[in-house]
């Protein structure tokens, strides 16, 4: 059995020692808002928090989590970091198609829990491992400033 | 077209009768099983409680058409936008079929040009019924009535009524033969950058993609597939993997094994777990530099199909001052959606359900009655939130695949192919070879044009008998036929060359490659004749105003004269395609290294009547975007038969660090609504590479940019 803290719950799973965070979330507790893109931590889409810490859950075998607090984006929206990132994707009309934005607003929500107002070079270090085949790179900056702002 | 022939009219309105639909969310990505006839069709649904769900002919996959489509709708239904549900169309080609492709079917930025009328027809006349039915109740006659927000009010006595209070007695009634529409100037929605129905849920991780489908008793499936596309399995070693905790089963079809688990993990470890024997077939020897041999030989052997042909066109190349010519080639492309491709299929005796998401739910309907034996109408398909299209989902191999497994088993099965599979299993863009020829005068004006295209057709995998030989496939030549250019001469022909990789359409379709040649090649005479690429287009296009605004626009939106440091350079490009004008300029500087840095995007579009302008400006930014970061990084290339690119380590993609500032304007019109999603696509690569020629002058004729080409020692 793993043990894991997931939105303020605590869990206990049934599932093979190198399972990914990201399956368990998605297969096995029926949070499917963390995305499947890659599975080798290049596009960020599967980007959870873990003591507040972006991390990529496709690689990250929940086994090692121990005690830990994950954070999904079902939840982001508790935090006031995470808060404010929601409302500046919807007001500035961020998404298109949507599937990489759970990923985007995680990586997002950590930097401006760190970095309460990040600069253009900041905010592309911290989002640069979050692919958008979209390409909404240009509102994804435009509302990290916004929401840093508020 | 008219409205009138390509929608039903029986089937404006199902009123009256409440429609169940599961959960509240405004946009759903399923088409929720629906109680009653309602659930039949219709683009308007009232239900008794005033709950109003408009069905979306098109799917959503990002390019916000659930938010236009709604618009159309509602403006003439006079409900705002905030009131309704939008639900996906069930397949069914008499109610929803594209008027554009005849076909149920979300592509080629047809949606709102094909749709612009009929959904504003289908509003109105949901509305006049509504109005009737209020105006019966009441005793009055119709014309003292007006409606607002979902409600009819009688003024002069103050009475109101609520949409859904006079549905059931509205549905009832005749469908108005001619509805009346409102003119542009009584537009309250249409015009207005309204909020986006569909991201609300897709910010907090409850939005429905097709991967997300969680049915009762569902298992999920890992792939392997022949490395080699037209390879068969011989055979399979399954012990190792069914004894793997969580594998329930392990399946076969001629050229894949699954491996079925309680969770996608053990069905991975399952795939890891196998030991599979191919029969690779006839490709396995394919190599990349073997396909452009085989190209180049068609090219050089080929009958061309002529597709143009306007002036003396040999005569002016034998007097022409200056002849040039050039040869520009173009890579296979894979999609590379966010979302890989998946399924989830279940299939009973009696039925077969379908949970996808696709752009044509039509013909995915139609393979899985063929493959399971069962009738077309016992086949459901459920479809959903797209995490990208760009033309992926257009085609239905990944479905059938999906239904051939989930045939041999009694479950809900799903399916989801690993990202390598997703990239290596594509249907991918069309590889390209161009040759052009053209004659300037002495004045350096072009006097003669030619282009000659050789590449295979995506249409052979769109229709049912294939395409025949002989048949010009337009799309091949779409974006160089119909330049915005008044050339005195021109040909444009064709030499079809289907190479052994199946083929699909992809962001932009022919325009993509086309115009990338056109504009190219017309950057290079205008270099050729010492003259300014925007004055030299100018002179072209007296005849085609719109064209010219939009060239104008970015010229000065961009600072077309202002200096740039050197190694950087700035290159323009033009089109009209999808009944849409746009013209870009990008900005780049090349490192001495040969490095490209991306510098400000500037855009300048006619799109006719804007029905939302902030998704416009999306469309041109992610579309301008997608392109360049096709230009910039990819080709699929193949080695033993196999595709050498599989994720994004090695297919890799534009990312926020590399991404310019980017500035849309957009010219006021009252023409007809033209099309957006590939506009800004195909603008792109052309604007890039005449300003790394600018910058360079090194002129780009391959794709994607070989940046040794561009590297210069410091002390040459």
């Amino acid at each position: 059995m793993i043990s894991l803290n997931i939105n303020g719950r605590d869990f206990a799973v049934q599932a093979p020692d190198d399972m990914p965070l990201l399956w368990v979330l998605r297969d096995l507790l029926n949070l499917k808002g963390t995305k499947f893109g890659c599975g080798i931590a290049q596009c960020g889409a599967c980007t959870v928090h873990v003591d507040g810490r972006p991390v990529r859950s496709c690689m990250l075998p929940a086994a090692s989590i121990g005690s830990r607090k994950v954070t999904t984006i079902e939840a982001i929206g508790q935090t006031e970091s995470g808060r404010r990132i929601q409302q500046a994707w919807l007001e500035l009309e961020v998404v298109q198609c949507g599937y990489c934005q759970s990923g985007q607003i995680m990586s997002a929500a950590a930097l401006i829990e760190r970095n309460p107002a990040p600069d253009d070079a900041e905010i592309d270090a911290a989002m640069a491992g979050n692919i958008c085949r979209c390409a909404t790179y240009a509102r994804i900056r435009a509302a990290i400033k916004s929401a840093s702002r508020r | 077209m008219t409205g009138r022939m390509s929608i039903s009219r029986r089937e404006l309105i199902v009123g009256g009768l409440v429609v169940a639909f599961a959960g509240s969310a405004r946009a759903r990505a399923a088409t929720a099983d629906a109680t009653g006839p309602s659930a039949l069709g219709g683009f308007v649904r009232i239900s008794r409680d005033g709950r109003i769900s408009l069905v979306m002919p098109s799917v959503e996959m990002g390019q916000g058409i659930y938010t236009a489509e709604a618009a159309l709708l509602a403006e003439e239904l006079d409900v705002r936008l905030d009131q309704i549900e939008a639900i996906a169309a069930a397949p069914d080609a008499s109610l929803y079929a594209q008027p554009l492709f005849k076909t149920q079917m979300t592509g080629g930025s047809t949606s709102i040009r094909g749709f612009w009328t009929p959904l504003r027809e289908a509003g109105a006349a949901a509305r006049s019924m509504l109005v009737a039915a209020a105006a019966q109740t009441w005793g009055v006659h119709p014309d003292e009535c007006s409606t607002k927000d979902g409600t009819i009010l009688h003024s002069s006595t103050g009475r109101v009524l609520g949409y859904g209070d006079v549905a059931e007695s509205a549905a009832t009634l005749p469908i108005p033969e001619d509805p009346k529409l409102k003119l542009p100037g009584e537009f309250k929605i249409i015009g207005k950058s309204q909020r986006r129905i569909d991201t609300p849920s897709k910010v907090n991780g409850s939005a429905v993609y097709g991967i997300d489908v969680a049915v009762d008793g569902m298992k999920i499936a890992a792939v392997v597939i022949s490395p080699v596309d037209g390879g068969k399995l011989k055979s399979v070693d399954e012990t190792d993997a069914r004894k793997i905790p969580g594998v329930i089963d392990v399946l076969h079809i001629d050229d894949a094994v699954a491996v079925v688990g309680e969770h996608y993990w053990a069905a991975r470890a399952g795939i890891e777990a196998l030991n599979v024997d191919w029969d690779l077939g006839p490709n396995a020897k394919l190599t990349t530099a073997s396909i452009r041999a085989e190209v180049a030989k068609a090219a050089d052997d080929g009958t061309p199909l002529n597709a143009l042909e306007r002036g003396d066109v040999e005569a002016r190349l034998k007097s022409a001052a200056k002849r040039l010519t050039a040869e520009y080639e173009l890579p296979f492309l894979a999609h590379a959606t966010m979302e890989p491709i998946n399924t989830t299929v279940h299939i009973r005796p009696d039925g077969c359900d379908i949970w996808v998401g696709t752009q044509t739910p039509v013909v995915a309907q139609k393979h899985a009655a063929r493959i399971t034996g069962l009738p077309l109408d016992k086949v459901t398909l459920h479809n959903h939130l797209i995490g990208g299209g760009f033309g992926r989902r257009l085609q239905a191999d990944t479905i059938e695949q999906a239904v051939r497994f989930a045939k041999q088993v009694p479950y809900p099965l799903k399916i989801i192919w690993m990202r390598e599979q997703d990239i290596r299993h594509d249907r991918f863009r069309p590889c390209y070879l161009d040759r052009l020829a053209a004659g300037l005068d002495e004045q350096g004006r072009l006097s003669v044009w030619t282009h000659r295209t050789t590449s295979g057709t995506v249409r052979r995998y769109f229709d049912e008998d294939g395409w025949p030989e002989g048949k010009l496939d337009k799309d091949a030549v779409d974006g160089a036929w119909d330049s915005p250019y008044a050339f005195p001469a021109i040909r444009v022909d064709w030499i079809r060359h289907d190479p052994p990789v199946k083929l699909n359409w992809w962001r932009g379709v022919g325009p993509t490659h086309n115009v990338f040649v056109v504009e190219s090649f017309l950057d290079e005479l205008a270099h050729a004749a010492g003259q300014d690429p925007i004055a030299y287009r100018r002179a072209l296009l007296d005849a085609n105003p719109r064209a010219m605004a939009v060239l104008n626009k970015v010229a000065d939106a961009a600072g077309w004269n202002r200096p740039l440091q050197p190694r950087s350079g700035r290159g323009v490009s033009l089109h009209q395609n999808f009944g849409t004008y746009a013209a870009v300029v990008v900005e780049v500087a090349v490192a001495l290294s040969g490095e490209i840095s991306l510098g400000k995007i500037v855009a300048a579009v006619d799109c006719g009547i804007q029905v939302n302008p902030d998704i416009i400006r999306a469309q041109i930014e992610g579309g301008v975007l997608f392109g360049l970061s096709a230009a910039l990084f990819n080709g699929i290339t193949f080695s033993d038969g196999r595709v050498e690119q599989g994720n994004f380590n090695d297919y890799r993609q534009l990312r926020i660090n590399e991404t310019p500032p980017i500035e849309v304007h957009l010219l006021e019109s009252s023409e007809k609504p033209g099309g957006l999603g590939e506009v800004g696509t195909v603008s792109a690569a052309p604007a890039l590479g005449n300003a790394i020629f600018a910058a360079t002058g090194v002129r780009v004729r391959r794709l994607p940019i070989d940046r040794s080409l561009l590297s210069k020692r410091e002390n040459s």
